[in-house]
């Protein structure tokens, strides 16, 4: 049924003439946004318990400085809910709760980090990760706001595009970009201030893969020969997947990124096979991936480091090394410290592990909150992520549909690109942890994720099907 | 679209899942070995807030933790330390914990999966977590007569139960006080560790389980005449020529028996009185026919080339690869570049006493709690069967025969019948020149329903350089040790 903005709904009478006038609605209670304040409530009061536990556990008193920075936080995801419940009432009321609970479960674990390094003001790195949260979830309530409807997004297909190559190009640029632990992947103006831009390009891209495939996707789906029972696109239709082959390449071998590739790469090829339904497309590109990854593990020292670090940890020679295994191998001796039901927050020494607050944040919360909370911690995600692929199964357009997937899949693949790292699934690279770890430009990515999901699940209800496919 | 976002949605899952499955095992099932990993330094400082568990010797701590005043709040120390250094290992503030300590840190230190549910308890409870208390097979009374015995040689002592593996004694020398390296004081303590590695008689090794490894000379021939039963093609009394030299195959290097001359009288000789005798010209001719491939094939089923864990790691002793005809015929005689543990040799002679099946050598015998209920009890464990019974039986006579009648007199015990291998093994030093013999006894005793097994390592000669030989310097010991336990 259409609505105008006004929340004015045009009934079309039976015989199709034009509404007599319109009819107020009627004032629903809201149910969605009320489970929303409840569950937040909920999150922020276990953020809260977290930071206090933190506080016991490894300093031995209580600190109230940092609990009211965290209140802060609360009154800002407040805010959001209280924009919502006027501008997407219906959005579902899942993701903002969890989202704010691993920001907040994030913040105790580095604010426990800074406690063991003795790092305190604007040198702890909990301070640092507040300023952006509230800087991340300020972006959110601004996209809720100026978003009203996603199908905006469409129009600027192309323009997304380029805004991701630019973003993506930026820390290559002399004078602008920073190198830190080998990744040219930062931008930064001295010391101070560093972002990485590659994360918000991934919502740029994932815009842009919405718009192209949405609007090629006949093309890409219908021609093409039959080989071995599948269908393989025509090579003039290849362009798109070279272009994203190249660009994730480009991004191993000049910003010596694995995990970003990886990410961008593994995004682009599910709103592909999405779109199109072609399995062939899949296969043809991951065969890409992996021929490229083979070929840098080869020639690129870096990437064949990593390769022999996943392969043989916790051999002597590989642990001792420079740029060795010696933090994987921290990680898994700081998981198995913390066993089943974790050292308890505060009471481990996830500060034994190369970079705790950041690349390393899932070892740490492994460390003091154990596989019971890890398993929590990951319940979370797959629940955020069938939030999100929610709005993929029920939205009416493709373009919604296909915009909802590809970021809850960027998160979902994130969490276990690096997670599967931490755990040996698959060669560490550097990501971050969606949500959790210490940074800035990720914090901001994922909460305009999350906007962009709500604004996408509030269109899905607001809409009732009137077809059923 | 809703098809294939179905299928995504799989493989979403299945992500995830690989995630619950590597946090489990890491978490859960790995957790222990994680744990007990000499590099982790978690378990280390995780070890200084808990009253770390005591190992036990016949339910007497051998080592044991006295609270402290200082910031490590519990001192380490150590009963009859140099005598149990290489059971107890040693537990420094500062570094890797080593022997039982090391091995065991997980139960001592309490953060153990398996005392999950008591550091849970501990949590409700509030009370002071403590480590569990770890047992250790060794007999105190054989681990005295097995210290007193060695005397002043560089060497090293094992005595185990051939049923089980289990080890009841476990003696090197050199040996040092863990209580020094156990010191509050960093510094102090770092001083005397790095004497200790300076210290060129090694006294911080273990010879049992390794250092500089020894050719097994003389007691390898068990292995070699195994591998000749174990074939089918030759019994105990299967004849080789007996001369007094013998010239390596493709070589101009002659290879004489000790002491030269003819393996006793005659134009040819048993295997059965080659072994008894001692003699290498027959094991040469031997090796040579059976080839590289048998004999290093039942090396390995007696525990060669491979690492074994008492749970300390025991190095690999080595039958090396890959040997032309004059390489296998010196090595018969253990000789070339066959190395071995005692623990090893030990091996050898325990499965010969246990009908022919290896037992993995262990020094764990069970965990127990804070309440003294077991956490983990240890099974013995078999590494699998090297030879026959009838092979065990027919190596079994020949080494009772070379005590009572043979080459291994001095091990004989008046009314028990004894077995017994003596090894007398050359050792060319990196001038070229030849370096002090290294000597051997391996045996068991009684020869019926054997209940010890012992090998005796003597390094250096013991202080004879090239005039010592295995049954006048090893063998007595092996003797006095199995007098003393068989007399308990």
């Amino acid at each position: 049924m259409p609505t105008d903005q006004t929340g004015v709904v045009q009934s079309p009478t039976p015989n199709g003439s034009p509404p007599t006038g319109p009819i107020r609605r009627i004032r629903l209670p809201q149910k969605m946004r009320n489970l929303e304040l409840a569950l937040l409530i909920f999150a922020c009061a276990l953020n809260a318990v977290a930071v206090v536990l933190v506080q016991f556990g490894a300093l031995g008193h209580l600190d109230l400085t940092l609990v009211f920075l965290g209140a802060v936080l609360s009154a800002l995801v407040v805010a959001l809910h209280i924009v919502m419940r006027f501008v997407a009432r219906e959005a579902d009321p899942f993701l903002l709760p969890i989202a704010t609970l691993l920001n907040g479960l994030g913040i105790a674990m580095i604010y426990r980090i800074d406690i063991a390094d003795g790092h305190d003001g604007w040198d702890s790195a909990a301070v640092r990760q507040i300023a952006w949260s509230a800087i991340a979830i300020l972006s959110a309530i601004a996209v809720m706001l100026v978003i009203r409807n996603h199908r905006v997004l469409f129009r600027y297909t192309y323009i997304a595009g380029f805004v991701a190559v630019v973003l993506l190009l930026l820390p290559l640029l002399p004078g602008l970009g920073k190198e830190i632990n080998g990744a040219r992947v930062w931008i930064g103006i001295g010391d101070v201030l560093t972002f990485q831009p590659g994360e918000i390009a991934k919502i740029a891209l994932a815009v842009f893969f919405a718009g192209y495939l949405v609007r090629n996707r006949d093309s890409l789906s219908m021609v093409g020969h039959r080989f071995l029972g599948m269908r393989f696109p025509r090579a003039r239709d290849l362009g798109p997947l070279l272009v994203v082959w190249a660009l994730s390449m480009s991004v191993i071998v000049f910003q010596r990124d694995l995990g970003t590739a990886l990410l961008y790469f593994g995004m682009f090829l599910v709103m592909l096979y999405v779109a199109t339904g072609r399995l062939s497309w899949v296969l043809l590109g991951l065969s890409m991936f992996l021929g490229g990854a083979f070929v840098a593990s080869r020639t690129l020292d870096y990437v064949n480091g990593r390769f022999n670090n996943w392969l043989d940890a916790f051999n002597p020679a590989v642990y001792g090394a420079d740029g060795g295994s010696y933090q994987l191998v921290q990680g898994l001796f700081g998981l198995a410290h913390g066993g089943l039901i974790g050292t308890g927050l505060g009471q481990g020494r996830p500060d034994l592990t190369p970079v705790p607050q950041s690349d390393y944040i899932i070892a740490s919360l492994g460390e003091e909150l154990g596989l019971a909370g890890l398993f929590a911690i990951f319940a979370l995600y797959l629940l955020y992520v069938s939030r999100g692929f929610r709005v993929g199964f029920a939205g009416q357009d493709d373009f919604g549909k296909l915009l909802g997937v590809g970021l809850s899949f960027v998160i979902a693949l994130q969490c276990f690109i690096v997670i599967g790292g931490v755990t040996r699934v698959i060669p560490l690279t550097g990501l971050t942890t969606p949500f959790l770890a210490a940074g800035g430009s990720s914090l901001i990515a994922n909460w305009i994720i999350t906007a962009i999901l709500l604004r996408l699940s509030d269109t899905v209800r607001n809409q009732p099907r009137l077809v059923v496919d | 679209m809703n098809r294939e976002l179905k299928r995504v949605s799989t493989f979403v899952l299945l992500l995830f899942l690989a995630l619950f499955v590597s946090t489990t095992v890491i978490q859960a099932v790995q957790a222990d070995t994680l744990n007990a990993d000499s590099r982790n330094t978690r378990t280390l400082y995780e070890s200084y807030k808990v009253e770390r568990g005591p190992i036990l010797v016949a339910g007497t701590p051998i080592a044991s933790s006295a609270p402290s005043d200082d910031e490590y709040k519990w001192q380490r120390s150590y009963t009859n330390g140099p005598l149990y250094a290489p059971v107890t290992g040693f537990f420094p503030v500062n570094g890797e914990p080593t022997g039982i300590e090391g091995s065991f840190n997980d139960y001592l230190s309490g953060t153990a999966n398996s005392q999950f549910l008591s550091s849970l308890e501990r949590i409700f409870t509030g009370q002071k977590p403590k480590g569990a208390a770890v047992e250790v097979s060794i007999d105190p009374v054989a681990q005295q007569a097995a210290w007193d015995a060695l005397g002043d040689f560089t060497g090293a002592v094992v005595l185990t139960e051939p049923a089980t593996g289990r080890i009841l004694a476990l003696v090197s020398k050199p040996s040092f006080d863990p209580n020094s390296l156990a010191g509050h004081d960093t510094d102090a303590v770092d001083v005397t560790y790095d004497a200790l590695v300076a210290d060129p008689a090694d006294p911080l090794i273990d010879r049992n389980r390794g250092g500089d490894l020894n050719p097994p000379g003389s007691t390898f021939k068990l292995v070699v005449a195994a591998a000749a039963f174990e074939s089918g093609k030759y019994t105990p009394e299967s004849t080789f020529p007996n001369p007094s030299e013998y010239q390596l195959p493709g070589s101009s290097s002659v290879v004489i028996n000790s002491g030269g001359g003819t393996c006793g009288p005659g134009a040819t000789v048993s295997i059965a009185d080659a072994v008894r005798l001692s003699c290498n010209i027959p094991m040469a001719e031997l090796g040579v026919e059976l080839g590289d491939k048998a004999i290093r094939e039942q090396a390995e089923k007696f525990g060669f080339n491979v690492e074994h864990h008492i749970p300390m790691t025991v190095e690999k002793s080595i039958y090396p690869a890959l040997l032309d005809d004059a390489q296998t015929a010196l090595s018969a005689f253990g000789q070339y570049e066959v190395r071995a543990t005692p623990i090893q040799i030990a091996m050898v002679s325990a499965a010969i006493a246990n009908d022919g099946i290896v037992m993995e050598p262990s020094l764990a015998d069970q965990v127990t709690g804070t309440d003294l209920a077991v956490v983990k009890s240890f099974e013995p464990q078999e590494f699998g069967r090297a030879i026959s019974s009838e092979t065990a039986d027919a190596l079994k006579k020949m080494m009772v025969a070379d005590v009572d009648d043979g080459a291994a007199s001095n091990a004989r015990i008046d009314g028990v019948s004894v077995g017994g291998k003596t090894g007398t093994a050359e050792n060319i030093g990196a001038d070229g020149e030849e370096d002090p013999y290294t000597l051997w006894f391996t045996g068991f005793a009684p020869a019926e329903d054997t209940k010890y097994a012992i090998t005796v390592l003597i390094e250096d000669g013991g202080g004879m350089g090239t005039d010592g030989y295995g049954n006048l310097l090893a063998a007595p010991v092996a003797q006095k040790v199995l007098e003393a336990v068989l007399n308990k």
